[in-house]
């Protein structure tokens, strides 16, 4: 699939020619520099944007020709994000930031605090439920978006370079979550430009100006 | 997400921004407040009026000599004879079945004096029925009576200012004053009545009608009042009279009956236009509220498109953002909107306990309208800006710090 975009719309990179097929229970890092096009390819895979031609599929849906409506309600049930910068929301709860999710697919509220409780426990943040998010540190925040992400169950966990924001620490205990969530089976598309990440991951892909390219190539260009 | 979700949301949000949300709604509250209050003022004003009116009966009709001529030309010279007279008040009496009574009218003004005060007054020749038909009854001593009309006698019943001026708080019944030079005796004073219509009605002097034709060298009448037993009759009795009257000045249409009912109703539509147009101006207010509003909600929306983002990457509809953000606007105006009720109708008894003579009435419609208003302001002007945040693509939202 490609992504053009219009010259004078800011200067992001588009996808040229990406032909990439995510199996189920998959750990993917995508490696490239910035300005590589890593972030368009994220958002496409994560239904906020639609390639200008190609298809994306997502269980054999065809993503690019569906309704705004449609690509909402996928990116509610198939779809987690972590990002770089959490997005929470900063006068909401972590609960309540983790219940978001659910309160967008219609989930009631006893379920709806329940199911993000589980959320919360399963990335150790229980007891922090009721802190506003921006009292939280950034390890925290970063857990909280975490367990947002998984609530509704999504059948793939993207995550934009998620370590970007964390110290050393931090970041490692972060790797040790997602890898265990893979290991139980979550799919995980990473996107990152640190070696060290990129190899916690079952595979890596690496993209240039928009198109993926050889390991080999990829070192070579990048010296 | 249901709409209890998002009002909950919607609540959340006004809260953490409580100076400029109360700030806004400042906006509605008075808009909506002088929605009330003026159209308060105007209500009370038109049931002043019709208080002052009621004093004199509804259920009156008023005939008149001549006729007020729809079609031009010369009139017929001797055709008609175009006064009224005592004759045709004796005809309504006698065979106006449908009616309460009938007062004969003579109207003249004269000079009353009592020793060394003097007062020039309307005197109104009239006979018993008058006190009942128009509803002016004495306080001390007695009316005007039926051997008063037919003797002619000299006798008077003087309006409450009428009296003081000449007596003070001194007895007037029985006392002697001069009517046109004429000796007269007070046989009664009447009730305060207060103004009417622009007419003092506590300044005036009633005497026989009889009396008064001879006072005033006419046989003409001012009028005749006529009042009907029952209010339904109003219609009938008016054709009743005119019937009568035709007969009685040689088939000449030559009087007018004039009911006093359709009279008042153009006066209340004119003082119901005064209350529509004191409300549209405080409308004006409300609409500036409204703009407010709308101003408060873009800058709401700008502040917050990383939310918007947010919300739409997990899973957020566009039309569950708008739907967000129109229930924030109307939280605000109708809020704004029950604040404005409890100013208004918090200040409408102020206006009563301390400007009494301000006639404020709070119609329960006024209410209902404002705070419907109000409601339909925060629709009204939330669209623009909320329609704005649903259509944020949710990339370019994320993306804006």
């Amino acid at each position: 699939m490609s992504k053009i975009y219009e010259p004078d719309v800011q200067r992001v990179v588009g996808l040229e020619d990406v032909d990439l097929d995510i199996r189920s229970g998959d750990f993917l890092a995508v490696m490239g520099p910035s300005g590589s096009g890593k972030s368009t390819l994220m958002n496409i895979l994560g239904c906020l944007d639609i390639p200008t031609s190609g298809t994306y599929r997502i269980k054999g849906i065809p993503v690019s020709r569906l309704p705004p409506e449609e690509l909402a309600r996928l990116r509610n049930r198939e779809i987690g994000f972590i990002f770089q910068v959490f997005h929470l929301l900063p006068r909401y709860t972590a609960l309540r930031n983790v219940e978001l999710p659910l309160l967008y697919a219609g989930v009631g509220r006893e379920e709806r605090t329940e199911r993000a409780l589980d959320a919360l426990r399963s990335v150790g943040l229980e007891e922090r439920k009721n802190h506003l998010s921006n009292q939280l540190s950034g390890g925290q925040k970063q857990k909280v978006a975490i367990a947002r992400a998984l609530v509704n169950h999504p059948s793939l966990l993207l995550a934009d370079e998620p370590t970007g924001n964390l110290d050393t620490k931090s970041g490692d205990e972060l790797m040790d979550i997602l890898v265990g969530l893979n290991r139980e089976g979550t799919t995980i598309v990473l996107v990152t430009h640190d070696q060290a990440i990129a190899r916690r991951a079952k595979r890596v892909v690496y993209i240039i100006d928009g198109r993926l390219v050889a390991k080999e190539e990829f070192r070579e260009i990048r010296g | 997400m249901n709409i209890l979700e998002s009002g909950r949301v919607a609540l959340d949000s006004l809260k953490a921004n409580r100076m400029r949300s109360v700030l806004t709604m400042l906006g509605v509250i008075i808009g909506v407040a002088a929605v009330i209050l003026l159209v308060s003022l105007g209500e009370g004003t038109k049931n002043y009026v019709e208080g002052q009116f009621a004093g004199l009966g509804s259920n009156i009709l008023i005939v008149t000599p001549g006729k007020i001529e729809t079609k031009g030309g010369p009139p017929i010279i001797g055709a008609a004879k175009h006064k009224l007279t005592l004759s045709d008040s004796r005809i309504l009496e006698k065979k106006g079945y449908l009616f309460g009574g009938v007062a004969p009218v003579v109207f003249g003004t004269a000079e009353v004096r009592s020793g060394s005060r003097s007062r020039n007054v309307p005197v109104l020749g009239v006979t018993p029925s008058f006190s009942s038909v128009r509803n002016l009854h004495v306080e001390i001593g007695g009316f005007v009576t039926e051997s008063d009309v037919e003797a002619k006698r000299r006798v008077c019943v003087l309006g409450r200012t009428v009296k003081r001026e000449l007596f003070g708080s001194a007895n007037a019944l029985g006392q002697i004053v001069k009517v046109s030079g004429g000796r007269f005796r007070v046989v009664g004073i009447m009730q305060q009545k207060g103004v009417s219509l622009a007419v003092d009605l506590d300044d005036i002097v009633f005497i026989p009608v009889r009396t008064a034709q001879d006072l005033f060298d006419t046989d003409a009448l001012l009028e005749i009042i006529v009042s009907i037993r029952n209010k339904n009759d109003i219609e009938s009795g008016k054709e009743l009279a005119r019937s009568l009257l035709f007969k009685n000045h040689n088939r000449h249409e030559d009087f007018t009956i004039t009911n006093q009912a359709a009279m008042l109703s153009s006066l209340f539509t004119i003082l119901d236009t005064l209350t529509y147009v004191l409300g549209g101006i405080a409308t004006i207010s409300l609409l500036v509220g409204g703009i407010g509003i709308m101003n408060i909600m873009l800058v709401t929306v700008k502040e917050r498109t990383n939310e918007i983002g947010i919300r739409k990457a997990v899973g957020a509809r566009d039309r569950d953002i708008l739907v967000q953000f129109l229930l924030e606007s109307t939280a605000l105006s109708s809020s704004g909107g029950i604040g404005g009720i409890l100013v208004g109708v918090f200040g409408g008894w102020g206006i009563r306990e301390f400007v009494p003579k301000l006639p404020v009435e709070i119609p329960s419609w006024a209410i209902l309208l404002a705070f419907t208003f109000s409601v339909f302001v925060g629709i009204f002007f939330g669209v623009y800006p909320a329609r704005k945040a649903a259509t944020l693509h949710p990339i370019e939202a994320l993306r804006y710090e």
